[in-house]
């Protein structure tokens, strides 16, 4: 779950990093209001993707006209596929000096890991590809978390000009942060070093970890929208994994490992898959829903069924899929092969209820799906 | 470690729906259950075996090896520390959507126990025709016979695939381990393939990946010094990048994880790659041939 850095920076000024002020607008004349309350400003494009920058969606504005004829520029604007619909209005800080520090979960270490780099700003990414050492990183116990010491150590020997203490703690905060709000990550790019020798936040950027969303129920109406079709909105609301592709072959499997595999044989033999439908896990007993969100789409000219179940139960999946069909009876064909628990009954319950006979080999039953479709489409 | 018939196994969350389904095929199978864990229900039986408070209780009144988890996921940090506390030498995590931070302090536990977690969000293990702990149609004959192949697979439903595609060719499988398909797991592909390749029962493997982080890299590296034949599927090829494809792990981002940066290093380390699961029996009778 991403958030704009207008959702995200009040998280770290509540955990104790300085941030400059600023307002959300969603006009050019409240970005004229704001830029009169503020003073000289920055105008920054809202929207979840980087490269604001240098898509011309981050103006400096000496004034509140400017202000306003900047607003009016970047509002409307498309960057990265996401339209700019609100701004943020932010006061201009002095930079002495641009840093670079993030905390994110490590599968290596299976742990927190920090980062900083004395290269923030922009090219940050660039320039710690041509020189790694460039990017410090230091593994963090969980159970013990990071201390103003630990802090210190990873700045250690780094030409700071005076302000490393105070860098230190930006640290602890950003890392306090990382743990309050279950962080994936949490990147300030750039941490400024001020001319007065202050630290402050001047970007961030927030993945909350969608499986603790629960427990951050305040938080999660702020993330940013993902870009979805209405297909993909109502499986995440029926509670299902949809996601929506460019081709004609449905695929309805349980599993990711499989629903991934049965896209890939797909593909081997010639087809396009249509979709991904996964409904694995706890989902198993969703079909209805499943078959329903499928069969929504107008691209498709066959379906495929692949249920290999483990935890999955092929006969209640196989129910839930009969059941629909002969509610919704589609006019496209649809192809089954079944293994695992419960197989035996999931079989008999197809070609009794559909006259279908279910293909021993996923192959067959790819092989048969595309070529139905293409039959379908010619 | 790779379970075996005489390892004692407690069940956490053994009175649940899932935990009663599962530990009673497990049963069947011939698995060493011990006894369960439910707070709400200690100093009862469930399936023949007594329920206990806690793991720490259990222990109180007999060692266990493995503690096999049907716990939902905001319970499941405290449950693996109990499990870990209580000494377990093996944990298998079976929950997934655990939030990250907790399973980043199930791991620290483990750490400092010495146990070994499999998973999260692993379908669990199977020694065909000896035990099974997890959620794997171990019973099914057509899926899984005693045999030689040691087969890894970051996802259960895929796994489940590749056994019944060997089964249906004459070859059985050693060892089935479901490593998971979390970012943070325990087990790493490449630590399961360390175990096989020390496995006497063990004579080729299989590795199941898929897109997503760097596991097939890493056992790629490890692959490379073994004199066992390894070959592998790795599924998403056809996935679009940027997306989470149900797996946590499974998300190609920033060029990282992508399906043509793992066949290459595997292939470097003389793995050889299926375009498709039914591929795998044969390439795995060529490279058997090549090495007797």
């Amino acid at each position: 779950m991403n958030f704009e850095e207008y959702a995200a920076k009040p998280l770290l000024a509540k955990s104790g990093l300085a941030i400059p002020p600023a307002r959300l607008v969603a006009d050019s004349e409240a970005a004229y209001a704001a830029a009169q309350a503020i003073g000289p400003c920055v105008v920054k494009a809202q929207v979840p993707t980087g490269k604001r920058g240098k898509a011309g969606g981050i103006k400096l504005a000496a004034t509140a006209d400017e202000a306003k004829a900047h607003a009016k520029a970047i509002l409307g604007m498309e960057i990265g596929g996401f339209t700019v619909e609100k701004l943020l209005i932010e006061g201009q800080v002095p930079i002495a000096r641009e840093l670079y520090a993030a905390v994110l979960n490590d599968p290596k270490t299976r742990g927190p890991m920090v980062l900083f780099s004395t290269m923030g700003g922009m090219d940050v990414e660039e320039a710690t590809e041509k020189d790694p050492t460039a990017m410090r990183r230091l593994p963090v116990d969980i159970t013990k978390g990071l201390s103003r010491d630990d802090a210190l150590s990873l700045l250690d020997g780094l030409d700071l000009s005076g302000a490393a203490d105070k860098i230190a703690d930006s640290l602890v905060a950003l890392y306090r942060a990382y743990r309050k709000y279950d962080a994936d990550l949490l990147e300030i790019n750039p941490l400024v070093v001020t001319e007065d020798g202050n630290v402050v936040a001047l970007d961030c950027k927030f993945v909350l970890d969608d499986s603790s969303a629960g427990r951050h129920q305040g938080l999660a109406e702020f993330a940013a929208a993902e870009p979805q079709t209405e297909l993909e909105e109502a499986a995440q609301k029926a509670g299902l994994r949809y996601i929506e592709l460019g081709g004609s072959v449905g695929v309805l499997a349980n599993g990711a490992g499989l629903t991934m595999t049965t896209m890939d044989a797909v593909t081997h033999y010639g087809g396009e898959p249509a979709n991904f439908l996964e409904v694995g896990g706890e989902a198993y007993t969703k079909a209805k829903d499943a078959l329903s969100i499928l069969l929504a789409n107008p691209n498709l000219r066959s379906l495929l069924v692949n249920f290999c179940g483990a935890f999955a139960r092929t006969d209640v999946m196989a129910e839930g899929v009969v059941n629909a069909w002969k509610d919704l009876n589609p006019s496209i064909p649809v192809f089954f092969t079944i293994h695992g628990t419960g197989e035996d009954e999931a079989i008999a319950l197809v070609k009794k209820e559909l006259g279908i006979e279910p293909f021993d080999l996923m192959d067959d039953a790819v092989r048969a799906a595309v070529s139905a479709a293409k039959e379908k489409a010619a | 470690m790779i379970l075996r018939k005489e390892h004692k196994i407690l069940v956490q969350g053994i009175t649940g729906k899932q935990g009663t389904f599962w530990t009673r095929a497990m049963q069947d199978y011939g698995a060493n259950v011990i006894g369960g864990v439910n707070p709400k229900k200690a100093g009862t039986e469930h399936l023949g075996v007594p329920v206990h408070a806690s793991a720490r209780d259990a222990a109180k009144a007999g060692a266990f090896d493995v503690a096999l988890m049907f716990i939902p996921p905001m319970a499941a940090k405290a449950a693996a520390i109990d499990a870990c506390e209580a000494g377990a030498k093996l944990l298998v995590c079976l929950t997934e959507h655990i939030p990250a931070h907790d399973v980043m302090e199930m791991h620290a536990a483990a750490r400092a126990s010495g146990t070994r977690i499999v998973g999260p969000n692993t379908a669990g293990l199977v020694t065909p025709g000896e035990t099974f702990a997890g959620i794997m149609p171990a019973f099914n004959t057509n899926v899984f016979r005693p045999g030689s192949v040691g087969v890894i697979s970051r996802s259960g439903s895929l796994g489940t695939l590749v056994s019944l595609n060997l089964t249906q060719n004459g070859m059985g499988q050693s060892v089935f381990y479901g490593v998971g398909g979390d970012p943070m797991i325990g087990t790493t592909s490449r630590e399961a393939l360390e175990m096989l390749d020390a496995d006497p029962k063990t004579e080729s493997v299989v590795l199941c990946g898929e897109i997503g982080g760097s596991a097939e890299e890493d056992a790629a590296e490890y692959a490379r010094t073994m004199s066992k034949p390894v070959v592998a599927f790795i599924a998403g090829r056809a996935s679009p990048p940027g997306k989470k494809m149900g797996h946590a792990g499974a998300i190609v981002s920033g060029g990282q994880g992508d399906y043509a940066s793992k066949r290459r290093a595997l292939e470097a380390a003389g793995v050889a790659v299926a375009d498709v699961p039914s591929q795998l029996p044969e390439l795995l009778s060529e490279r058997l041939k090549a090495v007797a």
